[in-house]
């Protein structure tokens, strides 16, 4: 599905990962944990393709492609969706609309039919009422006047409606209550599937007990020092990074 | 208003002044709603529309005006509002700017409060790309009578590129002590993040590019009726599409 290879990359000049590899197959969920400034959200923008994210080094493929030599929207097409940290607020645009013309777009760039007015509406009510998301939200201006709650979950709405083969979820769980880390945590669950794969980037162990991934990847400086099981999000919580890396 | 204006002339002072010898002498129109009316009117200008207006409106006591206009798809445009509101009155002006290549569109409104509890309401939003100019001069004139006056001025401008401007001039003269004027101006460009969000859900740069820049626009269209605001969306696209 997804192969970082001795992946470098800078931002302003200064490099953030340094040789970072890592293997997810069709099926797996990925967990990779590390403290403040390990490069966590660097390497999620790089997957995406954000401008001023610089790749030195390293390749990334795909399903079986370059994805580095693809522009941001055409990774989305080929199945790449960022959950962002911090989701931005749009005004003017609705939900709806974004969510169609992105459908869409994406659609479009496979060579597929666009959704239909109605197929789009019965994705968007079926994706809202799933992740618990009240569906005058989906009227409203992209994320505006939203809780940082509200958010994620429609971040996750927009996952399920996007139906992505890996989703990159960067600290998806802050800043979520027990309750919306349960509909998010089940919201992400609903996408495991064979021919899906998801990379969770978390600071804490609290969603890995609601989704249990297969591999958790300690990221420190800029490269993966570590690699286990899900046990290994426990002893991480007691005994901390340092104490794994060294 | 006979006179060929100069660069000195404040009203004119980012003027495509050549244009403007061209189009001049300008005949002034005058409008009238009765007291107690309400008037409504949409203005949208493609290349052969008169290149300067200049509307002289009087709002009698009570009755409301509102002016939609949509300006661009014309190498030089400009539109003069002079409104006269007295007692009680109401005027609305939404109004959107687009410029692109060398295109020089401007607004030029004088709202003048000549008598009490009068209210003003004017958002401007203007887009411009290639080496457009887009100005919005704006100024309120609340007379010694215009007590309780209410008026307000929004200007917001994105410039899509290094060699576009936007010139802003807001201006509030007012005599009366117990009156609310609120302006504001902002000039940017688009929000980098909201594109990169939308680029990352799969739509093209271009078409983000224009969503967002359509988005930016809405909120001189507010309080329009549905079927309104579609049609002026057809002129707007049509309008955006020579920035890209």
């Amino acid at each position: 599905m997804l192969v970082i290879d001795n992946l470098c990359a800078e931002v302003d000049g200064k490099p953030i990962l340094k040789g970072l590899s890592l293997t997810v197959n069709g099926g797996e969920v990925h967990a990779i944990m590390g403290p403040n400034g390990a490069g966590k959200s660097t390497l999620s923008y790089v997957l995406a393709g954000r401008a001023g994210y610089d790749v030195t080094g390293g390749s990334v493929t795909f399903r079986g492609e370059d994805l580095l030599a693809k522009a941001p929207h055409e990774r989305a097409a080929a199945g790449l969706f960022l959950g962002l940290q911090y989701p931005v607020e749009i005004p003017g645009v609705s939900n709806l609309l974004f969510l169609r013309t992105a459908l869409n777009a994406q659609r479009t760039l496979r060579g597929e039919a666009e959704a239909s007015g109605a197929e789009f509406m019965k994705l968007a009510k079926a994706a809202a009422e799933k992740l618990g998301l009240p569906f005058d939200m989906m009227k409203r201006a992209v994320n505006q006047g939203f809780s940082g709650g509200e958010k994620k979950r429609n971040e996750m709405v927009q996952m399920h409606i996007l139906r992505p083969f890996m989703a990159v979820l960067d600290e998806t769980d802050s800043g979520l209550d027990i309750d919306a880390l349960r509909v998010v945590s089940d919201g992400i669950n609903a996408m495991r599937g064979p021919d899906r794969a998801t990379l969770l980037i978390t600071h804490y162990q609290r969603l890995l007990d609601y989704v249990v991934p297969d591999h958790i990847h300690v990221l420190m400086d800029g490269r993966i020092v570590h690699s286990g099981g899900a046990e290994l999000a426990h002893k991480l919580e007691a005994e901390g990074y340092s104490a794994i890396a060294a | 208003m006979s006179a060929l204006p100069t660069r000195k002339d404040e009203a004119f002072r980012y003027s495509d002044l050549a244009a403007v010898a061209r189009h001049w002498p300008v005949a002034v129109e005058s409008i009238t709603v009765a007291a107690g009316d309400a008037h409504a009117d949409i203005i949208i200008t493609d290349a052969a529309s008169p290149a300067i207006r200049h509307l002289a409106i009087t709002v009698q006591a009570g009755a409301t005006c509102r002016y939609t206009i949509i300006d661009g798809g014309r190498d030089y445009g400009r539109i003069a509002l002079d409104v006269t509101l007295n007692e009680g009155a109401d005027f609305h002006l939404g109004c959107v700017l687009i410029g692109s290549e060398a295109q020089t569109i401007e607004l030029v409104t004088t709202v003048r409060h000549v008598g009490p509890g009068a209210t003003s309401r004017q958002i401007v939003r203007a887009v411009a790309g290639g080496t457009a100019t887009t100005s919005y001069l704006g100024q309120v004139a609340v007379a010694r009578e215009g007590q309780k006056t209410d008026a307000s001025q929004s200007f917001k401008a994105i410039l899509l590129n290094r060699g576009a401007t936007a010139n802003a001039k807001p201006e509030l003269e007012i005599f009366a002590d117990d009156v609310k004027c609120a302006h504001g101006a902002a000039i940017g460009e688009i929000d980098r993040q909201a594109l990169f969000y939308l680029t990352s859900r799969g739509i093209p740069p271009a078409q983000a590019r224009a969503l967002l820049t359509r988005a930016f626009l809405s909120d001189a269209l507010e309080g329009l009726d549905d079927a309104t605001t579609e049609s002026l969306d057809a002129a707007i696209t049509a309008r955006l599409e020579a920035t890209a």
